[in-house]
């Protein structure tokens, strides 16, 4: 064979791997969002939503997930607004104007190693702190450990939206007189908000999601929890206790939380996408 | 009046769209072989685009459409039956900026050798010689041939481009403002480099400056927005240009 | 000092403080867990507890090489298999598709990377288990739960696509047009270009890649626990039971924390996993950042 077809013949041989191994990836997303909808469809009714399971933790037969759709809200949601307000203090304290270049780096390198710590191991954090202040499972250590989780998601998040205003336009707000941390206020947080919505979203459905975080910390119960101090179930726990049961009907729990979660997370794809394309138009160049 | 000898290049309506915007239009050009032609014009008028329509390195991007002839040797480039990186191995290209590859000096060079044929080890030394040596690096660099070519200066990477082009024995240079990005003297090197080199290839020059094309053309196409509006040899067009718009940019460009 | 200056100030320092607080926090925890291990450091030394094979609270024995093991085991696996997909795949959508396929793939990765580790594991459940004990371990001759090895790492490296894939196609397309054009000229096929020039130029990248991956995998605790038996031995085949780390902690977690030497068992192993990650992801992130800063000129 002649060099040049056996080039082109290697070529097209690695082609074909090349769309054997994307297909395999697209294919695998299709079979989870597949087995979910196809399992979580059919234990999908009024009762699901309306009702807290009853009968107890794992034999419980009758009743919904109630309890878990309200335990993932009261947990998420402040957790994800604790880790906003903590996060936007550090993504403008890192924005140039204030710091030296080497400890704005080390700031980010930690957050981004924060980032990648197990959430398993916040948790135990978590739970060595309860220990040690003698508070059972409960909603508001539950709430701390999603904070603790979401906060280096979503203050990268917000940093990479900062960062990519122009320099050129905060020093414009300068020359006009304003203070420092005015400036990085109005402007910064005006040109970057649709990215620092994405990250604030990103940081909700990883905050909705993650089990092993809220396994220790906030436990899991029938009930809705009435205080903070209360343990909840939420909807990655409902589906980490619940799909295992020999008991059918508790096992459509689990279908049903995990139908609601992988609705949740295409939601904020399809949403956090569109804003980072709306930021691309927003910022003047 | 120069006879015109041998074409190597010719194009016949050639048009080359991105979408709806058309860089190329309608333009018929003939390059003569062995001599050096330079493509002037205003920045940003095609001249780039043209040059890398004849080794069909605009394919890169999916959204370009070529149509027309062009015509190396007679034969069409743009046959979609060819292999491109036969057309390519005709044509070197030395660009604005140098990119070495991300390898060893000797390595660059050696580079489009290895690619296209099982050359033994000694051929291949003495080739990559050879080729440092037509484009004046040999001696700069034959101590540390093995070291990466990112730690060449500028103009020494720009030559060691031109040592990779050659190597591949190509029958044509493109060379797209070669020396744009350097010094007086490196710029000089490369073009007493050139011109060594029109005598065994056909080097097309596109330049922005006319004081460069006026030192080394011997043929001259002005390309003004995509149309060519004059080409000929290149005491025609620098003294009697017989286009009043060629008479304008010859006369009006400071360079 | 007028108001808006005052302002100004009492808001920068808080900012300070709060990033500092932040910065702390891995310290924080890192300290922690070193404190409450300290328990049953007192009564094994780190090569009892890293080296023996038995892991059984109840009798006091606290071995966790087999479940090291499994961890390392299950990531490799893992890693093997989703590195060769996640790059070509990678090189598929920088290099070789139409800017149509790429505006489709992209939200898939997206998706696919916001998927809670809870669905994975509840899908490999549903879908992989049942697949491996009727089908795949017979196939070999083996008789097979579906609760094992394999499956976990299959899992696992679905799981870790998206990191790669992404870091790898943000590497790829950051490589100047010219270099690859460059290589072309020459006479380059676009897959020689990929192998000599892309490769060549984004190794770095692919390493940090390779290892924020080992990194996740290694970490990964819902899913695995869910699909990996829970069986705290070396497995002697692909399709036996496993334990990772992780896994063992989400498991064990109610029987271990009632008694101070167990609980600090637990700690320990906690230990083991937040110094193992965070020296990969050390590293990974500091290649990467070292080569962000390499194309910007």
């Amino acid at each position: 064979m002649e060099n040049i077809d056996k080039r082109n013949l290697e070529e097209k041989i690695f082609k074909i791997i090349m769309i054997v191994s994307i297909l395999i990836v697209i294919i695998s997303l299709i079979i989870i969002i597949g087995i979910v909808i196809v399992n979580g469809a059919s234990s999908l009714n009024l009762e699901m939503f309306t009702q807290t399971a009853e009968g107890g933790l794992y034999l419980g037969k009758s009743g919904g997930i109630l309890n878990a759709i309200i335990g993932s809200i009261i947990l998420a949601l402040p957790a994800t607004l604790f880790a906003f307000l903590i996060g936007i203090g550090i993504a403008l304290y890192l924005q140039r104007d204030f710091t030296h270049p080497h400890i704005s780096s080390f700031i980010r390198l930690s957050l981004d190693i924060l980032w990648g710590i197990p959430s398993i191991l916040y948790g135990i954090f978590c739970v060595i702190i309860m220990m040690y202040l003698g508070i059972g499972e409960s909603v508001l250590f539950g709430i701390i450990a999603l904070t603790l989780l979401e906060l280096p998601l979503i203050t990268r998040g917000m940093d990479e939206a900062m960062k990519v205003v122009p320099v050129g336009l905060k020093e414009g707000a300068y020359s006009l007189g304003s203070t420092k941390f005015e400036t990085a206020v109005k402007v910064v947080r005006r040109q970057a908000m649709p990215g620092i919505l994405a990250g604030v979203l990103l940081g909700l459905g990883r905050g909705i999601g993650d089990t092993a975080s809220i396994l220790f910390t906030s436990g899991f119960t029938d009930d809705i929890p009435t205080s903070i101090f209360d343990s909840t179930a939420a909807l990655p726990s409902s589906i980490y206790f619940l799909y295992n049961s020999p008991i059918e009907s508790v096992r459509q729990k689990a279908y049903a939380a995990a139908f609601i979660l992988l609705i949740i997370v295409l939601l904020i794809s399809i949403v956090s996408r569109a804003l980072s394309k709306k930021s691309v138009k927003y910022v003047i160049k | 009046m120069e006879t015109m000898s041998n074409i190597q290049i010719e194009t016949k309506k050639l048009n080359v769209c991105y979408g709806k915007h058309c860089i190329i239009r309608d333009v018929n050009i003939k390059i003569p072989a062995k001599k050096l032609t330079a493509i002037i014009g205003p920045s940003g008028c095609g001249k780039t685009t043209l040059l890398k329509s004849f080794n069909r390195l605009l394919e890169i991007r999916d959204d370009v459409r070529i149509s027309g002839e062009i015509l190396v040797d007679g034969i069409n480039i743009l046959n979609p039956k060819l292999n491109v990186p036969d057309i390519r191995k005709k044509m070197g290209l030395l660009s604005q900026k140098p990119y070495p590859l991300p390898m060893s000096i000797y390595d660059n060079v050696a580079y489009g050798l290895k690619i296209h044929n099982h050359v033994k080890p000694e051929k291949l030394e003495k080739t990559v010689k050879y080729c440092l040596k037509e484009s004046g690096l040999w001696y700069e660099v034959k101590d540390r041939l093995h070291e990466p070519a990112s730690g060449l200066s500028v103009g020494q990477q720009q030559r060691l481009c031109l040592a990779r082009a050659i190597a591949i024995q190509p029958e044509v240079l493109l060379s797209d403002e070669p020396t744009s990005a350097l010094d007086p003297i490196a710029a000089q090197q490369i073009e007493k480099l050139l011109v060594k080199l029109k005598k065994e290839y056909t080097v097309v020059l596109v330049t922005h400056t006319l004081r460069q094309a006026k030192r080394l053309a011997d043929h001259v196409i002005y390309l003004y927005f995509g149309k060519v509006i004059e080409q000929g040899p290149a005491d025609e067009i620098f003294n009697n240009p017989k286009n009043s718009k060629t008479k304008l940019y010859i006369d009006g460009d400071i360079s | 000092m007028d108001k808006r200056k005052l302002r100004d100030l009492i808001c920068t320092k808080l900012m300070l403080i709060i990033t500092i607080s932040a910065s702390i926090l891995f310290f924080l925890i890192l300290f922690t867990l070193i404190f409450k291990s300290g328990k049953i450091l007192e009564n094994y030394s780190i090569t009892d507890l890293l080296f023996s094979s038995t892991w059984n609270p109840g009798r006091n024995e606290f071995g966790l090489f087999a479940i090291i093991i499994g961890t390392i085991l299950v990531t490799i696996l893992s890693l093997i298999i989703a590195i060769p997909i996640s790059l070509f795949s990678a090189v598929y959508i920088s290099e070789y598709s139409q800017k149509n396929i790429r505006r489709v793939i992209r939200p898939f990765l997206d998706v696919l990377a916001g998927v809670p580790s809870v669905v994975y594991g509840l899908c490999a459940f549903l879908f992989l288990v049942p697949i491996v004990r009727d089908f795949i371990a017979p196939a070999f001759g083996v008789q097979s739960t579906g609760l094992c090895l394999f499956t976990a790492s299959i899992a696992l490296a679905v799981m870790v696509f998206p990191i790669i894939i992404s870091l790898c196609v943000e590497s790829f397309t950051a490589i100047p047009l010219e270099l690859k054009e460059a290589s072309l000229s020459l006479g380059a096929t676009k897959w020689e270009t990929v192998k000599k020039v892309i490769f060549r130029a984004s190794a770095p990248s692919i390493i940090s890649a390779v290892l924020l991956g080992f990194g996740r995998a290694f970490g990964e605790t819902i899913a695995v626990s869910m699909v990996c038996g829970g069986k705290p031995d070396i497995p002697s085949s692909l399709f036996e039971p496993v334990q990772t780390l992780p896994s063992l902690m989400a498991s064990s977690y109610g029987e271990l924390m009632s008694i101070p030497t167990r609980e600090s068992a637990l700690m320990f192993v906690a230990l083991i996993l937040f110094i193992v990650v965070f020296i990969f992801n050390l590293i990974g992130f500091f290649i990467l950042k070292r080569t962000k800063r390499k194309w910007k000129t």
